[in-house]
């Protein structure tokens, strides 16, 4: 596939699609991979204020978990996820486990 | 005698800088002061403060940020203001490659000042000269009345072009020199400037990305864009300064040239005072006998290379009055290089000296332009000789 | 006409850079061509400073400083101790002066410091001097000068200045 010359190009080097950085999906960057146990999350939400790609997600529901109820869940997009491990050094109930990412 | 039926004001270069920056119509203005800029400064913020200029006037702390935020207000879509000098325009200059680049119709003044060290706050070319190839369009002007008109042309080119554009004049010499500057009616000015549709704007109902980077596979064919798009803007800038002159009666050119019809021995200069000089010199030189001619360049880039070599076809040899010292070079002479550049590549060989003058505002006395002329018909030479300094 | 060129010695803080730019203004207004410009550097209260007008019926487009002036004007005597304000003056220059003088050249002189103490208060000469070069030269008409003082002064300023204006300009004489 050949690339586009100067005169098909944008001027001033202007991304004119927003949000083109999704189709680059950064999973296969990731040797570990964070789990988050749901029973051990008390909804601190310090994983997904720290994740530095903002790849922790915030889910509103009905969530029962160890006899408490709550309105919030937390869940990793594994599409964008780079394993960095900044959740679950975070996390205080450790609540986020680093596992190996499955060959 | 001029028309009293229009309204002229006595006004300095820097005034009439200001008054053209009300006319129009700008949204955002970022300044840092620096002499000899700062009575632009002052007289545009007494505009927004009384109401007569309804634009947001940001003081920032710096040249650096002063560029910055002008980029990212054009980016957004304003019509931008921002002017400096010397060490200030040093201090802004990463930015300038950046507002080239990102092709943002910005429109700067710089009233030239020479560059440290030594500190000097007076006139010469230093500051302009060194972002000569930052890829934005240069108009040099010799006069207020040309100041105040070019700034407006420079929004209309600048938002057609797509590029920014620069507006440089002497600094102290023009402006903070009273000369009489005839104002156009700004409803007139603002006809002359509508609002263009802009190709990219940072909108969120049009949301685009600005600034990427781009690796080697995609970098260069922006550059080439941009190189084509200010050899291009040559002819937008012809157009809209006849147009202008169409509209309001004034109007300059690329170069302008005076007593070249004839003239055997031409002065190749830029900037108020050294063309008001060069003049004066070439009239003594005629009645003395010596067929003497001035060439004065105001657009300087992009370069006016067929206009340059058309003023220049008729003369036995010339003299490049550069007030700058690009220094290593093989002349130290800005103008010079360029001219010399264009002769070579159109395979013309003339005794063409390059004199250094006016640097840090030595004062370029007729008497020594004359002298020029003199030397130009005796001794034709193709050398650098530095002139008015005590050696 | 021809170009009519005039240098203006006196002190930072007397105003003379304003004395230029408002008989300029005044040209100006009249549809002559006109240049002010001061002497630049960093301005300072006291110093020795001189600036240059040139008025004509064509554009000027020389910007070198007035080295042969027409009219050299000063705003007080104590000046010609410290520098010499008349040199590179012709035979036919005319000396406009704060204070008395002897020139070789047709002075005309006005005391500028009492008129300007006792109409404005305060020892600022430019207003005063702006009379009496419009006495000793005729370039423009107190009406143009009336005219321009109003871009560089309002309300009670302009009233007491073109008062010290017309004043001086009654009081200077031929010496």
């Amino acid at each position: 596939m050949s690339l586009p010359k100067a005169s098909e190009l944008p001027i001033g080097a202007v991304i004119p699609e927003p949000g083109s950085t999704r189709r680059n999906k950064t999973a296969g960057w990731r040797t570990l991979k964070p789990v988050i146990h749901d029973d051990r999350c008390v909804r601190c939400q310090l994983c997904w204020l720290y994740c530095p790609e903002g790849t922790i997600v915030e889910i509103k529901g009905v969530f029962k978990v160890n006899g408490k109820t709550y309105d919030t869940k937390y869940e990793i997009n594994y599409d964008y996820c780079k394993g960095c491990g900044i959740c679950a050094n975070e996390c205080p109930t450790k609540a986020i486990e680093m596992v190996p990412e499955a060959p | 005698m001029m028309q009293k039926t229009k309204l002229v004001e006595a006004l300095t270069g820097n005034y009439a800088a200001a008054y053209a920056v009300k006319a129009s119509d700008v949204d955002v203005i970022a300044v840092y002061p620096i002499t000899p800029q700062t009575t632009i400064v002052e007289k545009l913020s007494e505009f927004v403060a009384n109401g007569e200029l309804n634009a947001e006037l940001i003081h920032v702390e710096s040249e650096h940020s002063a560029l910055s935020a002008v980029v990212g207000a054009s980016a957004a879509g304003a019509r931008v203001f921002t002017a400096t000098s010397s060490q200030g325009l040093e201090l802004a200059h990463e930015i300038l490659h950046i507002a080239s680049a990102m092709r943002l119709p910005i429109v700067m003044a710089v009233p030239a000042r020479a560059l440290s060290a030594p500190i000097s706050i007076h006139n010469d070319y230093g500051d302009v000269m060194n972002a000569k190839d930052t890829g934005w369009i240069i108009y040099i002007a010799a006069s207020a009345q040309e100041v105040y008109d070019t700034i407006i042309q420079a929004y209309r080119v600048a938002e057609t072009a797509n590029l920014p554009a620069m507006v440089a004049y002497d600094g102290f010499l023009m402006s903070h020199t009273v000369e009489p500057v005839e104002l156009n009616d700004e409803e007139e000015v603002r006809k002359f400037l509508p609002r263009p549709l802009r190709p990219y704007t940072l909108n969120p109902k049009r949301p685009v990305t600005m600034g990427p980077l781009a690796s080697p596979d995609w970098y260069y064919e922006f550059k080439y864009q941009q190189a084509t798009a200010l050899r291009e803007a040559y002819k937008v800038v012809k157009e809209v300064d006849a147009l202008y002159g169409e509209k309001f009666g004034r109007s300059y050119g690329v170069v302008e040239t005076y007593r070249m019809e004839d003239a055997d021995y031409a002065i190749v200069t830029y900037g108020g005072a050294a063309y008001g000089n060069a003049k004066a010199a070439a009239d003594m030189a005629r009645e003395r006998g010596i067929a003497a001619g001035v060439v004065r360049i105001r657009l300087y880039r992009p370069f006016p290379t067929m206009d340059v070599l058309r003023a220049l076809e008729g003369v036995k040899a010339f003299a490049v009055l550069d007030r700058a010292i690009m220094f290593g070079s093989p002349a130290e002479g800005p103008l010079y290089k360029d001219i010399a550049t264009v002769m070579f590549m159109h395979g013309v060989d003339k005794p063409a000296v390059n004199i250094i003058h006016g640097i840090g505002q030595r004062t370029m006395y007729v008497e020594d332009m004359y002298k020029i002329y003199t030397m130009l018909k005796e001794r034709p030479s193709k050398e650098v000789v530095f002139m008015g300094v005590r050696i | 006409m021809g170009i009519l060129e005039f240098r203006f010695h006196g002190r930072g803080g007397q105003g003379m850079v304003t004395a230029a730019q408002v008989l300029a203004t005044a040209a100006i207004l009249e549809g002559k061509y006109a240049q002010a410009f001061p002497e630049f550097g960093p301005e300072r209260r006291g110093a020795p400073v001189k600036s240059y007008l040139r008025i004509s019926d064509k554009p000027i487009y020389i910007r070198e400083p007035v080295l042969h002036p027409d009219v050299v004007v000063v705003a007080d005597q104590s000046l010609f101790q410290a520098e010499n304000p008349l040199e590179g003056a012709k035979p036919t220059t005319i000396l406009v002066v704060n204070g008395v003088y002897k020139a070789p050249q047709k002075t005309y002189y006005v005391d500028a410091t009492s008129l300007a103490m006792k109409i404005l208060g305060r020892p600022i000469v430019n207003t005063a001097l702006i009379g009496a070069v419009v006495k000793a030269t005729g370039v423009v008409t107190l009406h143009s000068v009336a005219e321009a003082l109003k871009k560089y002064f309002t309300g009670r300023l302009y009233d007491l200045n073109i008062k010290l204006v017309e004043t001086a300009f009654q009081e200077t004489k031929e010496l």
